[in-house]
């Protein structure tokens, strides 16, 4: 055979090897004559091509196509705005601590495109009266509930609550009517007894909660605690209005309209309050019971806040003790289960469910929630050595002989 | 990047004659129903014929979803998962609910075997009429013996209809259990093939023709894998890259999801267009796990990743307390997104009530609806319901949100002469309207009676409190 034919040949077959792909061939030196000693077979065989062209496409594949990954990074036009939750001395208030919420670049835990800056919080319901809570909830609160600051303390100290959420619900005229200026003293006494936030809520009555969360202000003034909630039924000027006045936080509270999320957010625009005063609660439903309305809900939001909707950019409040009204999370029945675990569950689900969908704030009211959120929380932030990512002590490649029976 | 399937771009394949011959009005509305995934391109009669053959590929083309849909199993009991095509639920209703399936260890006990077999096919659960189960078993291979790996992937079989994962990155005990006969001709889920036993667990799936799924670390490797068993002839796949259940690694795993469905969905990135599966069983290893804590976790990590498109799961607990949220999660994701929240408003009855009957009132929304009725039904209560329309939304919500208005009732009652149905003057409210008793007693003239706060209580209450 020519020289010229072999040299073409070689350049041929290794063009169609490096198509293959995958062959090694760089780091294997070899010398012309024993090329052409190599090459002597292959060269005869290719003659008798192209039968045997399929037989070297099967070898290429004796080893793995080789193939890259690399993160498909998106940017959004907009972002969310950071709330400050509570005020420090030095902000004029007398809180420990500042919770910050909010805040969001991209969607929630999509960290690899970046980690958002402030984690999820929790606050857990304090009630200003005992109530009927599902067993597995009250044993866990019977030896406070006569006293507010009591309940409250054991949220914090306890429990591991962020912020308090106290639901001054005596004051409902059809309850025990109790007046806003009394309220407003379980308020201060809440304030003296525990050195988190405070998320102050009424009782839902629309002509009393304004008045209520005016007096709760005026005493909490500097505190920058949230007044829950403005909606489009009650007095919202008046709650912004003592917002203003007093430094704190107003909850925008609608039911489950995105649109109306959005009118409701614009009205208290209007009014004068800063988006950074503003969190919205567009309603969270319990597991089973709605709660697909509710994903999309926060899911459509964030997304519209990200893609630019100046009116959408405020934080998310999910009150996910609202599981509790499931009847699966405190009936009595055999068919499903001991309900002292499945309570709780059903509040973990609701939360964790509402978290990935774009929830900044978690109302809670079990325990174990509160525990449970808060470690995947520290997961979903944890920084991870990327040495260590593929070195796991517990090796998840051996589930299948390594659970037992 | 692909084409992506639009309105406009769908209509450009059709005949565009409007003809009506699919039973629709005009071509436009075919279109709409096409990119629903409501019709097939085949209900459109023109399209079939020769001359549009063209098209008529391409439009197919067009609308096979990025997210392949696998199918694994045979006859009535079938699993098909993926087929998605979108980022988040209110884009498209999501299709294919997530097949669940619990792990049989092939250390177990014969007895132990079967008797868990049947106790995973005959799980079943009726929510707001929808019968909820679970769907598979998955074999491990615990034995490491290939020998008992097919005795008891035979006896899975023999024990229930439900389709198999067959669990072991060792080919030999795959290909045991396929050649032990029972299992081949049930398509079983081959799991799994890695960048170790890739050509072997290939062969066995394109020998017995079973979907398989691929499993590595990383992306890349999952991309290598995907990429080299489709030139081998593959097409039905899965995606595993691990299941981290604890520590920084979860990240990786909650970030491993969102990047495969969106290089699949938004960048036409074909390797990563198949299902994701996670197998929250994992919290089940090592020696000592206590059973309730660790079934507690394993369905909120179940539930997490739920959230982040998993379309196969792999459980251990069969604790109905766990099941119970993570089955009616997958019900709430899987349910669509744009379907009416309301039922009319109205007066109902519930079996034959007479002038002494009790009068009920609750709300338009449909799940609240459905709830109070089916309770009243299976109590075999008689009386009338009142269903108000408070914008399709529950009672507690809508008391808080102002749509529960109490003019409304007596509207209701005029308009059905509720008067003349029955004799005394006594509404019973649900228990979370009870802020409302005053009002509507004012509006209706009638006696108000504040009733349990939850419906699965009428019963007891109506034998109290109602003569």
């Amino acid at each position: 055979m020519k020289e010229k034919e072999t040299e073409a040949l070689t350049k041929k077959l290794i063009e169609l090897v490096e198509r293959l792909g995958d062959l090694e061939i760089e780091n294997v030196e070899i010398k012309a004559e024993e090329l052409t000693l190599i090459l002597q077979p292959v060269i005869g065989a290719m003659v008798q091509a192209p039968q045997l062209l399929p037989k070297v496409e099967e070898k290429a594949l004796e080893t793995l196509l080789k193939a890259e990954f690399s993160p498909p990074i998106e940017a959004y036009p907009g972002e969310v705005v950071e709330v400050r939750i509570g005020a420090t001395k030095s902000d004029g208030g007398s809180r420990r601590k500042v919770v910050k919420i909010g805040g969001e670049k991209t969607m929630p835990f999509y960290s690899f495109e970046l980690l958002n800056p402030n984690r999820p919080a929790f606050t857990m319901d304090v009630f200003d009266m005992p109530i009927t809570l599902a067993k597995s909830v009250m044993q866990h609160f019977e030896d406070v509930m006569q006293d507010p600051a009591d309940w409250a303390k054991k949220c914090v100290e306890d429990f591991g609550a962020d912020i308090v959420s106290l639901n001054l619900v005596s004051t409902d005229p059809t309850i025990k009517d109790v007046s806003p200026k009394d309220a407003a003293k379980t308020v201060e006494k809440v304030l003296q007894a525990v050195d988190a936030p405070l998320v102050i809520g009424g009782s839902g009555n629309k002509v009393k909660d304004p008045l209520m969360l005016e007096a709760a202000a005026e005493v909490a003034s500097g505190e920058r605690c949230v007044l829950n909630s403005a909606n489009v039924d009650n007095d919202y000027k008046r709650i912004v209005s003592a917002a203003k006045r007093y430094g704190h936080v107003v909850v925008a509270f609608t039911p489950m309209d995105i649109n109306n999320q959005k009118k409701l957010n614009r009205l208290l625009l209007d009014e004068g309050l800063p988006k950074e005063q503003i969190i919205m609660d567009p309603t969270t439903a319990a597991l089973g019971y709605g709660l697909d309305y509710t994903i999309s809900l926060m899911e459509r939001i964030k997304l519209s806040g990200l893609l630019g909707d100046s009116d959408l950019q405020m934080p998310i409040l999910s009150p996910s003790s609202n599981a509790w009204g499931a009847r699966e999370a405190w009936m009595k029945s055999e068919e499903f289960g001991p309900k002292e675990y499945r309570g709780p569950l059903w509040e973990t689900v609701t939360a964790i469910t509402t978290m990935m969908a774009g929830g900044d704030l978690f109302m809670l009211s079990h325990p174990a929630t509160v525990r449970v959120l808060k470690g995947l929380v520290e997961s979903l932030y944890e920084e991870v050595d990327v040495e260590h990512v593929y070195k796991p002590s517990k090796k998840i490649q051996d589930w299948i002989t390594d659970i037992g029976v | 990047m692909p084409e992506k399937a639009s309105l406009l771009s769908i209509y450009s394949y059709l005949p565009q004659t409007n003809c009506g011959e699919c039973g629709e009005p005009n071509c436009m509305v075919f279109v709409s129903k096409l990119l629903e995934r409501k019709a097939n391109p085949e209900d459109c009669p023109p399209l079939k014929k020769p001359k549009y053959k063209e098209q008529m590929a391409k439009l197919v083309e067009l609308l096979v979803p990025p997210i392949r849909e696998v199918k694994i199993g045979v006859g009535e009991d079938v699993v098909k998962i993926g087929g998605k095509e979108v980022m988040y639920r209110h884009e498209l209703t999501y299709h294919n609910p997530t097949a669940i399936a619990i792990d049989v260890s092939d250390l177990m006990d014969d007895g132990k075997i079967v008797e868990r077999c049947r106790a995973v096919e005959a799980f079943s659960l009726v929510r707001i009429g929808e019968r909820l189960r679970l769907n598979m078993i998955a074999v491990r291979c615990a034995s490491k013996d290939p020998d008992r790996f097919s005795y008891v992937t035979s006896l899975v079989a023999r024990s229930c209809k439900l389709p198999l994962i067959l669990c072991s990155f060792d080919p030999k005990s795959l290909r045991a259990a396929l050649e032990g006969g029972q299992v081949a001709n049930r398509r079983p889920l081959l799991y799994a093939a890695t960048e170790e036993n890739w050509r072997e667990v290939s062969e066995l799936a394109k020998q017995y023709n079973c979907p398989v799924a691929v499993f590595a670390l990383n992306l890349g490797s999952v991309k290598s894998l995907t990429k080299t068993l489709k030139a081998r002839g593959i097409q039905d796949m899965i995606i595993d890259f691990g299941t981290h259940t604890e520590g920084g690694l979860l990240k990786e795993s909650v970030n491993n999801s969102v990047m495969v469905r969106r290089v699949a969905v938004q960048r036409g990135d074909k390797d990563m267009g198949y299902p994701i599966m996670f197998i929250p069983a994992m919290v089940w290893m090592g020696e000592e796990v206590d059973p309730v804590t660790t079934s507690y976790k394993e369905a909120y990590i179940a539930s997490l990743f739920l959230n982040r498109y998993a379309d196969l799961i792999i459980t251990h607990t069969m604790e109905v307390w766990s099941l119970l949220p993570v089955i009616t999660l997958r019900q709430n994701i899987y349910t669509d997104p744009r379907k009416p929240v309301s039922v009319d408003s109205g007066l109902r009855t519930i079996g034959s009530p007479h002038e002494k009957s009790p009068v009920l009132l609750t709300t338009n929304f449909s799940l609240t609806y459905y709830t109070v009725a089916n309770d009243l039904e299976s109590a075999g209560i008689d009386c009338y319901l009142v269903v108000l329309n408070t914008e399709g939304l529950a009672v507690e919500v809508s008391v808080a949100g102002g749509q529960f208005h109490p003019s409304d009732i007596k509207d209701i009652f005029s308009s059905v002469n509720m008067e003349e149905k029955v004799k005394h003057r006594k509404l019973i409210i649900p228990g979370l309207a009870a802020r409302l008793k005053g009002d509507i007693e004012d509006s209706t003239n009638w006696e108000v009676i504040v009733g349990p706060r939850d419906s699965s209580q009428i019963k007891g209450f109506l034998s109290k409190y109602w003569g």
